[in-house]
């Protein structure tokens, strides 16, 4: 859709459900995709809960839109960095988390894992990299 | 420098949409060109037509109003999420079968990808929210 | 390739401002606005951490949100520039890249 390829970051600092912040960003991420860009994640602070496995919000009725991360290889966005310190503080670790994956068209579709486990000082060197930095 | 500029809080509750409007007034003064204002999560609500704020108080989508109509700005609604909060055009109305419409002069409303469009094109692109 | 922070919530009330110096890279900028200016005041519980955290960071305010407020430029903390909307449209342009903490 564009010829110009630009290093896209959106970041994720909050809880979800709580607040919208969380779905609607994903829906930006989605939708993005289709305009081909380099596209990265970053989920830090309270970001890292939006990643949690068994998220069940039948008692809440509010809609579970957590399966939507599993979703993202398909729409090839595939770095979903995610802080270690912020796990750390929240006391979780990587287990905590939803197996995310995609398939690797460069290594005969192997799955491998979407979710980058980096340090803080990482996460700034991602984000200083980047083009265009979308916070919600 | 080409500026994309996004509101995400609503009028009023939060300062994100004062914040954005005195930003872009001081850029178009200095030269510099707005290419898009682009409204999601409740800073769609800025867009209504139909708040009817204190006299004495910034009537903050008019403002936006005669902004866009003085510097030719494109003020974008994002369609998913006025969808949910209803904000509406004549032709949303209609396609969706409410009897009524609600958006302010300037704005139009269209696809979230307007947001990433304006993030490739502008040379820096800020947010305003909470 | 320096980013201009932004961040607009007040320490004592969210840890997005200590979240945002804990991610600067030497040499960015990061501007305090709307509610985020009370993280300029010297003499308050965080000005230590302030000072220790931003020192590689050139740091600003709004000053309009900061009258707003009723703070005068004599309790801002050492090092903080205050600048108005030409100076946050300035340094928008003179910075590579904008991330704004919400």
């Amino acid at each position: 859709m564009s010829e110009q390829v630009k290093k896209f970051l959106y970041v994720n600092r909050k809880a979800p459900y709580g607040t919208i912040y969380a779905q609607e960003s994903l829906e930006v991420v989605l939708i993005g995709a289709a305009f081909d860009q380099d596209v990265s994640m970053a989920f830090l602070d309270d970001g890292v809960f939006q990643l949690t496995k068994g998220q069940d919000t039948k008692g809440i009725g509010l809609k579970n839109f957590s399966a939507t991360f599993r979703a993202l290889g398909d729409y090839e966005v595939t770095k979903l960095y995610v802080e270690k310190e912020s796990l750390d503080e929240r006391g979780l670790t990587l287990d905590d988390l939803q197996n995310i994956e995609y398939e690797d068209e460069d290594d005969d579709y192997a799955e491998k894992p979407s979710i980058r486990l980096v340090s803080r000082a990482e996460m700034a060197d991602v984000m200083a990299e980047q083009d265009v930095v979308l916070s919600f | 420098m080409k500026f994309g500029i996004v509101v995400s809080e609503g009028p009023y509750t939060h300062q994100a949409s004062d914040s954005a409007y005195n930003f872009v007034k001081a850029a178009l003064a200095k030269g510099h060109e707005v290419s898009r204002v682009f409204f999601y999560h409740d800073g769609v609500n800025v867009g209504t037509r139909l708040s009817i704020p204190p006299q004495d108080d910034r009537q903050i989508q008019e403002q936006w109003t005669a902004l866009a109509k003085e510097h030719d700005l494109d003020l974008v609604i994002c369609i998913a999420a006025a969808q949910r909060r209803g904000l509406l055009d004549q032709n949303e109305a209609d396609r969706q079968g409410k009897d009524a419409n609600n958006i302010a002069e300037g704005f139009r409303i269209s696809g979230l990808g307007q947001l990433i469009e304006m993030g490739i094109q502008a040379d820096r692109t800020i947010t305003f929210g909470d | 390739m320096a980013t201009l922070h932004t961040v607009n919530k007040s320490p004592f009330q969210n840890p997005t401002l200590i979240s945002c110096l804990g991610h600067a890279k030497a040499g960015d900028a990061v501007l305090m606005i709307e509610d985020g200016v009370y993280g300029a005041m010297n003499g308050t519980a965080l000005s230590d951490a302030m000072a220790t955290l931003g020192g590689d960071v050139s740091l600003y305010v709004l000053g309009d949100d900061l009258a707003a407020r009723g703070i005068d430029a004599a309790r801002l903390a050492d090092g903080v520039t205050s600048v108005d909307y030409d100076g946050f449209v300035d340094l928008a342009a003179n910075h590579d890249r904008t991330q704004n903490w919400l």
